[in-house]
């Protein structure tokens, strides 16, 4: 009965409708030059921590980013790519969520424990070569929902880290959640290398899978 | 009197603007999107500016070692006040005048520890003593309506400008004292402009004018392509 529910409810819909396919993307040219701008910021300081107190754990104390890696040519210009673009991809991922709200796409893109737990471990167990066969799924399977759920937290978090570097004074409680301003920037910098894992994991995944780049340009196949 | 082509200020504004222009360091801010966008994320820096939001007044052991805290000046030499140095309030007020160091400090004394911001991304912490800037603007008379205030510096001529609200901040200060002592030199001797709501380039070291103007002018920094507002 729950199959042929959730059957009905993909009926006639592709796997990737034209906004999703949008604003994934958009996030392409979006990330890239929000990360460049970002390390051309951090070039000016990178460095962990306030003045006369940089934190002992980080390794890479006053070690720049790699120069092609930094976009805007100078702090300033970094300055303005970034807090420019952050509202492009504050946009874009308003555009998705509420897409993934009103057409209840979110109900097969999603992480939803109860349903997805079993198979995340399933799914993994298969990736460490412990199991044989994948466990079926539809759309995505239980590994996949928690990377893409998990992602669009790790993007949420960036721009509250980020709003509460640029206004640490007007919007203190939200650097108080991050552990106040020199907080917020770890937290900034390490959901960027987080968010740069997962890419990296994405591509292998995709390169794996080439097929499913098509159905993201197309859209792929009615169900 | 003839009517001139353009006023002294047009003329150094657009000298200023054709260098950055011919500079080409800037060119990708004057593009019309980031021009565009900056224009919309002042706007959004100008409507979460609110007047009794304040700096964090931290404790003494928050302080950074003093030879931690950065300095900089944009001259070849450290700058030194002239000699019967006194600090210029003008513009639109109603009684002009000239404070020297001692006039200030018999003024009601402000002290507070706050975090400083960089533009660079460090932060720092240290004590400033001083008067509110919104006490000097009552003692001269400002007006009301000057929706503008410029800051001067014997500092190569190092300057900036800033929206009424934030150089009203009751944390705003014409300090001259950190840490317990008086205001080092290389921390802008005799008196500094020192806020909890701007960046630290906004902070005019070496002051030696302020001026309440109905035009929004530039800075040092802004007209070389840094945001205007500078808000934290």
């Amino acid at each position: 009965m729950e199959t042929t529910d959730r059957e009905a409810r993909w009926q006639g819909k592709r796997p990737q409708p034209w906004p999703i396919r949008l604003t994934h993307w958009a996030n392409v040219p979006l990330l890239l030059l929000m990360a460049g701008s970002g390390l051309e910021i951090f070039a000016a300081y990178p460095r962990l921590g306030p003045r006369g107190g940089l934190y002992a754990w980080y390794p890479w104390q006053g070690v720049p980013p790699p120069a092609w890696a930094q976009f805007g040519d100078w702090l300033a210009g970094g300055r303005h790519w970034h807090f420019a673009l952050g509202w492009l991809l504050v946009l874009n991922g308003v555009v998705y969520l509420s897409y993934m709200a009103l057409r209840g796409e979110w109900r097969r893109r999603l992480f939803l424990p109860q349903r997805d737990i079993r198979d995340a471990v399933l799914m993994l167990v298969y990736y460490l070569r412990l199991r044989r066969v994948a466990p079926a799924h539809d759309l995505y399977n239980g590994l996949q929902r928690l990377a893409y759920s998990a992602v669009i937290l790790l993007v949420l978090v960036e721009v509250l880290s980020g709003l509460a570097i640029y206004k640490p004074v007007q919007l203190w409680w939200l650097g108080w959640c991050f552990g106040g301003y020199d907080g917020a920037r770890v937290v900034h910098l390490a959901g960027l290398g987080l968010l740069a894992v997962f890419t990296v994991a994405h591509l292998g995944m995709v390169l794996l899978h080439p097929r499913t780049i098509l159905t993201m340009l197309t859209g792929g196949k009615h169900a | 009197m003839p009517k001139p082509l353009m006023t002294r200020r047009q003329f150094v504004t657009l000298a200023a603007t054709g260098t950055v222009l011919a500079t080409g360091q800037t060119a990708s801010a004057q593009s019309g999107f980031l021009h565009w966008m900056g224009r919309w994320n002042e706007r959004v820096e100008r409507l979460l500016f609110r007047a009794d939001r304040l700096g964090a007044e931290l404790p003494p052991a928050a302080t950074t070692p003093v030879d931690a805290f950065p300095s900089y000046f944009i001259s070849k030499t450290m700058p030194v006040a002239p000699d019967g140095w006194v600090l210029k309030v003008g513009g639109r007020v109603a009684r002009p005048r000239t404070f020297s160091v001692e006039q200030l400090q018999h003024m009601a004394r402000t002290d507070m520890r706050v975090r400083h911001h960089c533009v660079e991304g460090w932060s720092a912490v240290a004590a400033w003593h001083g008067v509110r800037l919104r006490d000097v603007a009552e003692a001269v008379g400002a007006d009301p309506q000057a929706p503008y205030v410029e800051f001067r510096s014997f500092d190569a001529g190092y300057w900036s400008s800033w929206d009424r609200e934030s150089a009203l901040h009751r944390q705003t200060l014409l300090a001259y004292g950190m840490n317990g002592t008086p205001l080092a030199p290389n921390h802008g001797a005799p008196v500094r402009l020192y806020s909890a709501v701007k960046l630290g380039y906004k902070m005019v070291k070496y002051v030696t004018e302020v001026n309440f103007l109905s035009e929004r002018t530039g800075g040092y920094w802004e007209d070389q392509g840094y945001e205007w507002f500078g808000g934290v």
